[in-house]
């Protein structure tokens, strides 16, 4: 039983583990997405699944091409749009507040007109 | 001589400027721009009229003057559209008198229409028309003409419906527009027929002694007149519709719901001799190519000036009085021009219309001027509520008795002169006409009379007790005299009906543009006189002194008495007409049509457009997660397809 | 033995804190569930070798990002009321569709990703190497795309005040 833990503990972390955890994280965020009523919970939903689409960067950045960085500076723009993104939605969210006096999205479509 | 342009710049730009600032500005100022840009416009016309008359005589014949002439308009080479100014003795004589009118108007409108709302507005619209007016005259080809003169008809709805918060104005001014503008339709085809045939629109060209431009129509004739008589005879029903005459003249007494002196400058003495000036514009065509066209206006003339005069014998409204007079006495000018001939002495119908149109513009405005000032100082157009007022208003009683005198044609003053010139040149026409016209210029002097001393003579004035209480000039006060705005205008046209009778005027304004010499036939004018005097001595019999003459009288011609006042039924027949057969049986049929085939049609691509989009709209909730659902569906399948193959 | 140990501790929080985040019933837990997240992907990208990445990571999601979200969840929320879902039927169809979806990539990256199971060896990353390709205009170098990001920084700061503040 401890050979089985240390077996396992001790080989290397592969690839699929990083990309398998992204994929969770990334699912989770679409089943946010889709469940969720609130604009927070939906945008704390974007921010799952932007974060698991950098984890995806880094790790094919980490194991595929280690000379070079383009994954890892893809992810750091990435997080300066997601802090972007974020500001200026959270700005609407409070203004769509201000105006319906609720931050449920179901109330947002007066714009199919 | 180019400054004519400003004649015409001025008045416009007072237009705009007055129509922008609207109520910005105090009514007061707005009315003093208006007033003084009038001032200017008519010493420009008068230099106009002293510059043309002493530099531009050729041979001893006035010679007609383009000072522009610019391209506005080109589809082809054959059809252009100019606009410019043509300077020949009429127009210089139309600048004159539209001028003069309007000065006067807009000093007396200064008293009349103060305190009035939108005053800044009237003084706006009256600059219009005196733009359009202007540019009516001077124009050097038809179409220029067909434009301006829609503008005027224009600006006499606007002014017509002044007060458009009462429904009779605003009736009144729909009446006017929808007339005329029928009329105008005939006006329009008869342009366009008259271009079609000429290929050209050009007065110059049109209206030269020897032309050739009517050598294409001849032989084309339509249901037994030439296209040329339909054209010309067209043209007519379009002046005829402005000048009033028989049947179009519905809307002219119903225009003075307008403000009076409105009713002084439009209906009176500048718009309404549109219909005149216009075949005297066209003169030479008429005489020479369609002289039965020329034949049937002196008729239609005759006929209106009996008809007019007649109802103006009843009426109790003191404007409609004059309105009626109005149409009577530019039916006389139609009337000269119908008789008239060409050169020297056969001349003599055209040179009276216009002399006529002169003064008739001088004395009808100081009529409706000093109409104005009684109206003003009773607050009434009846004539029960008048009476006995030449106590109260000296300056107005004088002014209005030598406009009477004039229209009445007792010399010296103006009216005589050209009325005399009208009637001999009626009667070497035709005795018949000459003596419907002699019969007629009595009718003219009785109710021009029986007016005046119903106003001014007759029972003494009482004073009512205040019944309008929401006037505070109204009822329950002596009438008083107006203030000076208002007095200046009558003194001055008196002025000028006193002495317009000696201007030499055959030497200014002649059908060949040269010189003629008025000469009075003495036996027309002593008949004339004796006439018109027999008449006033029966109207000073009956309405001097309070008698039941008319009354009796009005038993005796029972029939005639009412079919006058009710002004003949014209007007109903207008409504059976319009109501019962146009309505009824083409508008609605057409309305049905128009509803229930060519809307249905149109509703039915729109119904057809609604179910299916009804059908469809489920897929645009608005709802976000539903678009989301659909997108990773979406995905999903593809990428499961893209996988599998 | 300790990486390997540090990593499943970090894919047990990540996974089981996303879940929580998309799940809970009250807002202020979904945002505190989600900080933890990230601070479990900043780990990650130490145990990948990314320091500087985990420096970010923390400073700018878990340190500027989280604050905003606090903030606006205490602006817009009542206190003690909890958000409401959609239907279960719809709960239902949404968790077929996540794991429809997830079953599917995650056969693609099993069967369809090249092995890689070694860590390849990195030169050390200095902050001053960072900064000269982030400042170069090189191949493989960043200039423009960081010139273009504080260009939307700026647009986006004065974009949200626009849009945020009262009338």
């Amino acid at each position: 039983m401890s050979e089985l833990f240390s077996n396992f503990f001790s080989g290397s972390i592969p690839m699929e583990a990083y990309l398998g955890i992204s994929l969770i994280m990334f699912f989770a965020g679409v089943y946010g997405f889709l469940t969720r009523k609130s604009l927070l919970m939906i945008l704390i939903s974007i921010e799952l699944m932007l974060n698991a689409a950098d984890i995806n960067f880094v790790t094919f950045n980490r194991y595929l091409y280690p000379e070079r960085l383009e994954g890892f500076y893809f992810t750091l723009f990435t997080i300066a749009i997601a802090a972007c993104e974020t500001a200026v939605a959270i700005a609407i969210i409070i203004n769509i507040y201000r105006n319906l006096n609720s931050v449920e999205v179901g109330n947002l479509d007066q714009m199919k007109e | 001589m180019q400054y004519t342009l400003l004649i015409l710049v001025l008045p416009l730009l007072s237009f705009i400027v007055l129509g922008l600032v609207d109520s910005k500005w105090k009514p007061k100022v707005a009315g003093t721009i208006g007033t003084i840009v009038l001032g200017i416009i008519t010493a420009l016309s008068y230099y106009t009229a002293f510059e043309y008359f002493t530099l531009h005589k050729v041979a001893g014949v006035y010679e007609k003057v383009i000072v522009y002439d610019m391209e506005w308009l080109r589809f082809t080479d054959a059809l252009h559209i100019n606009l410019g100014i043509l300077l020949d003795p009429i127009s210089v004589m139309m600048l004159v008198v539209i001028s003069t009118i309007s000065f006067m108007v807009n000093i007396y409108s200064l008293s009349y229409m103060d305190g009035e709302k939108g005053f800044q507005r009237y003084y706006a619209f009256l600059s219009l028309f005196t733009f359009s007016m202007l540019g009516l005259v001077v124009a050097t080809n038809i179409f220029q003409m067909y434009i301006f003169w829609e503008l005027v008809g224009v600006s006499s709805f606007l002014l017509i419906g002044f007060y458009y918060t009462k429904p009779s104005a605003v009736a009144a001014a729909k009446k006017a527009f929808i007339v005329t503008r029928f009329a105008d339709l005939f006006f329009l085809i008869g342009i366009l027929i008259l271009s079609f045939y000429t290929k050209t629109f050009d007065f110059t060209i049109l209206t030269a002694e020897h032309t050739t431009v009517f050598a294409g129509t001849t032989g084309i004739t339509f249901m037994g007149f030439s296209v040329l008589s339909w054209a010309m005879a067209g043209i007519f029903i379009g002046g005829a519709g402005k000048s009033a005459m028989f049947p179009l003249q519905i809307w002219l007494p119903d225009a003075m719901e307008g403000p009076t002196p409105v009713s002084a400058l439009i209906h009176a003495a500048t718009m309404v001799v549109a219909g005149v000036f216009l075949v005297a514009r066209f003169f030479p065509v008429y005489y020479f190519q369609t002289p039965e066209v020329l034949h049937g206006i002196a008729y239609v003339g005759a006929f209106t000036a009996l008809f007019a005069a007649v109802i103006a014998c009843v009426q109790t409204d003191i404007k409609r009085v004059l309105a009626f007079s109005t149409i009577s006495q530019i039916a006389f000018m139609m009337v000269a021009l119908g008789v008239s001939g060409y050169e020297g002495h056969e001349g003599t119908g055209y040179m009276a219309s216009m002399f006529h149109l002169f003064t008739h513009a001088m004395f009808k405005a100081l009529l409706f001027l000093g109409a104005g000032s009684v109206i003003h100082a009773v607050h009434s157009n009846e004539i029960k509520d008048m009476g006995g007022l030449r106590k109260y208003l000296p300056i107005t009683n004088w002014t209005f008795l030598i406009a009477c005198l004039a229209i009445a044609g007792i010399p010296p003053f103006s009216g005589f002169f050209s009325k005399d010139e009208i009637l001999s040149a009626s009667y070497e026409f035709s005795p018949f006409i000459g003596g419907l016209m002699t019969f007629v210029a009595a009718l003219t002097a009785f109710y021009m009379f029986r007016l005046y001393y119903s106003i001014f003579w007759g029972k003494d004035y009482t004073i009512k007790a205040s019944s309008h209480g929401h006037d505070d000039h109204g009822a329950g006060h002596t009438p008083h005299e107006s203030p000076f705005a208002m007095a200046f205008p009558l003194i001055f046209l008196a002025a000028v009906t006193c002495v317009a009778g000696f201007i030499p005027f055959g030497e200014f304004v002649s059908s060949t543009g040269a010189d003629y010499h008025i000469h009075i036939n003495l036996t027309v004018a002593i008949v004339s006189v004796v006439v018109a005097s027999i008449s006033i001595l029966i109207a000073t019999m009956m309405y001097r002194k309070q008698s039941t003459t008319p009354d009796k009288l009005a038993k005796i011609f029972s029939g005639l008495y009412k079919g006058a006042s009710n002004r003949f039924y014209i007007d109903e027949v207008y409504m059976f007409i319009t109501k019962n057969i146009v309505f009824n049986n083409i508008s609605r049929p057409i309305a049905w049509f128009d509803r229930h085939v060519i809307d249905a049609t149109m509703d039915g691509f729109a119904n057809t457009t609604q179910w299916v989009s009804l059908r469809i709209k489920g897929f645009q909730s608005g709802q976000l997660q539903q678009y989301a659902y659909v997108f990773l569906f979406g995905t999903l399948l593809i990428a499961v397809l893209l996988f599998i193959f | 033995m300790a990486e390997q140990i540090i990593f499943y501790v970090l894919a047990v929080i990540i996974t089981v804190f996303s879940i929580l985040a998309v799940t809970s019933k009250q807002i202020i837990r979904s945002a505190t569930y989600l900080l933890f997240v990230l601070l479990g992907t900043a780990g990650l990208y130490l145990l990948l070798g990314f320091s500087y990445l985990f420096a970010v990571q923390i400073a700018v999601y878990a340190g500027g990002i989280m604050v905003i979200f606090i903030f606006a969840i205490l602006l817009t929320n009542r206190p003690g009321e909890n958000v409401k879902s959609e239907l279960p039927i719809r709960r239902l169809v949404a968790l077929v569709t996540s794991v429809a979806g997830l079953a599917f990539c995650g056969h693609i990256i099993y069967w369809n990703v090249k092995k890689v199971i070694q860590l390849p060896l990195m030169e050390e990353l200095t902050p001053q190497k960072l900064g000269h390709i982030m400042m170069g205009t090189d191949k493989y170098q960043y200039l423009l795309p960081f010139e273009m990001i504080s260009i939307l920084l700026l647009a986006c700061i004065v974009g949200a005040i626009m849009v945020a503040r009262r009338r």
